[in-house]
């Protein structure tokens, strides 16, 4: 027990709560599960108890949901315009999700505690489905045309050359460096916690030490947390912007 | 590392896609119906209210100008008004002036004439009282019965030559 405890590997364990087994795949009911169904469950309640009671100068808990829909619906704006509206439920589920994964996962819920973001599969399957959607819609609205990404008009052909090679695969790369981003980033910040915390007993009384940089690490992580939401968010509007507009 | 244990990635990958569809039904169908009802609504009440403002300054403006129109039309009135008094007043006073005027020249003229009626009867008492006297005289003097027409007559004469 004392070892697993000091592995600082062991919280990011899938541990299944019910095994269910279909046809040959196992799709057990798992504690990534749980969480993914506990940020469902807290955006439901943030916006639920947000819009209960309708008032006209907002109650606190009235603007934090106002808030994330109108910093989302500015961000889709900006970027894809008016007609990025249409995919605006899209990315503020994106951003709720992915937000209420990596800030359920920093609650202190000792060995239940778990990040379904640190998981390079979940964010994967995002970015794979952000990537495939974003092709099918540019090649939607533009045909053929749409390849005139890897190639801007007026580009004189050496230049092309090396350039659409570059561009090509960079386009690739996106669902890559999309989901590597926020699974990096959320397992160093927990991995630098349970390391940490692990040195608060093991140094008695200089424990301070780490105890306080442990504090300051999570609230580091706390901003870690919402600024990888967003940036995921935003990245995937980007890309969608290149599907809608071409540049 | 469990996260590179593929025989973990069904579940997940499942349960992803199933939690996903259902906050992106929740999203979808809930909270920004609800939370875009609400900004839609404020956002009308305050357009309701900018509005009434700005209908609101709009008659107060409107007011302002009809008591400034009344105030110039009032001064215009009165001014009208005090020009006719004057005038009228001016009108009276000419007439009277003329009124007395020709009063008195009527008076003047008129005492001038009985000044001359006066002074004629005074003339003729006298050049009667005159010839008497040169009647008298002569027939006391030269004894001569002179007629009252021939003393008349000369009296008359002499009364034009000394004149």
């Amino acid at each position: 027990m004392a070892t697993e405890a000091n592995n600082p590997m062991e919280q990011f364990e899938i541990k299944s709560i019910v095994d269910i087994n279909v046809s040959g795949y196992d799709i057990s009911f798992t504690n990534s599960a749980a969480f993914m169904f506990a940020a469902v469950a807290c955006t439901f309640l943030l916006f639920w108890t947000a819009t209960r009671r309708r008032t006209m100068v907002p109650s606190r808990i009235q603007s934090v949901g106002e808030l994330m829909f109108e910093f989302v619906a500015g961000m889709v704006k900006e970027n894809v315009g008016k007609e990025g509206m249409k995919y605006f439920p899209f990315i503020l589920t994106l951003f709720c999700f992915i937000l209420f994964g990596n800030v359920l996962g920093l609650l202190p819920l000792g060995h239940s505690s778990f990040t379904f973001t640190s998981h390079i599969i979940v964010n994967a399957t995002l970015a794979i489905f952000i990537f495939v959607a974003v092709t099918i819609i540019g090649f939607a609205r533009h045909g053929l045309h749409y390849l005139r990404l890897f190639c801007p008009e007026g580009t004189p052909l050496p230049v092309a050359i090396v350039l659409v090679p570059i561009e090509i695969m960079s386009y690739f790369i996106r669902p890559v460096s999309l989901s590597l981003r926020l699974f990096a980033n959320m397992l160093a910040g927990h991995v630098l916690l349970k390391v940490l915390a692990g040195f608060i007993i093991s140094l008695g009384f200089f424990g301070i030490v780490p105890f306080i940089a442990v504090s300051a690490v999570t609230l580091l992580e706390i901003m870690v947390a919402l600024i990888q939401a967003y940036v995921f968010a935003l990245l995937s509007t980007i890309y969608l912007n290149d599907a809608v507009h071409l540049h | 590392m469990p996260q590179f244990d593929p025989s973990t990635f069904s579940s997940q990958i499942f349960w992803l896609i199933i939690s996903f569809f259902v906050l992106y039904w929740v999203v979808a169908r809930f909270a920004i119906p609800r939370i875009g009802d609400i900004l839609e609504q404020r956002a009308r009440v305050v357009q309701d209210d900018l509005d009434r403002a700005e209908s609101l300054k709009t008659e107060a403006e409107q007011a302002l100008a009809d008591y400034e129109a009344a105030m110039a039309e009032a001064h215009g009135q009165a001014r009208a008004l005090m020009f006719k008094v004057s005038q009228e007043a001016k009108v009276a006073a000419e007439e009277r002036n003329r009124a007395i005027g020709t009063e008195l020249t009527e008076q003047i003229s008129s005492a001038e004439q009985r000044i001359a009626a006066a002074r004629d009867d005074a003339m003729t008492g006298l050049s009667s009282i005159a010839a008497e006297a040169a009647q008298d005289a002569a027939a006391r003097i030269a004894g001569i019965d002179v007629s009252k027409g021939d003393a008349d007559a000369a009296v008359g004469t002499a009364m034009k030559g000394s004149a």
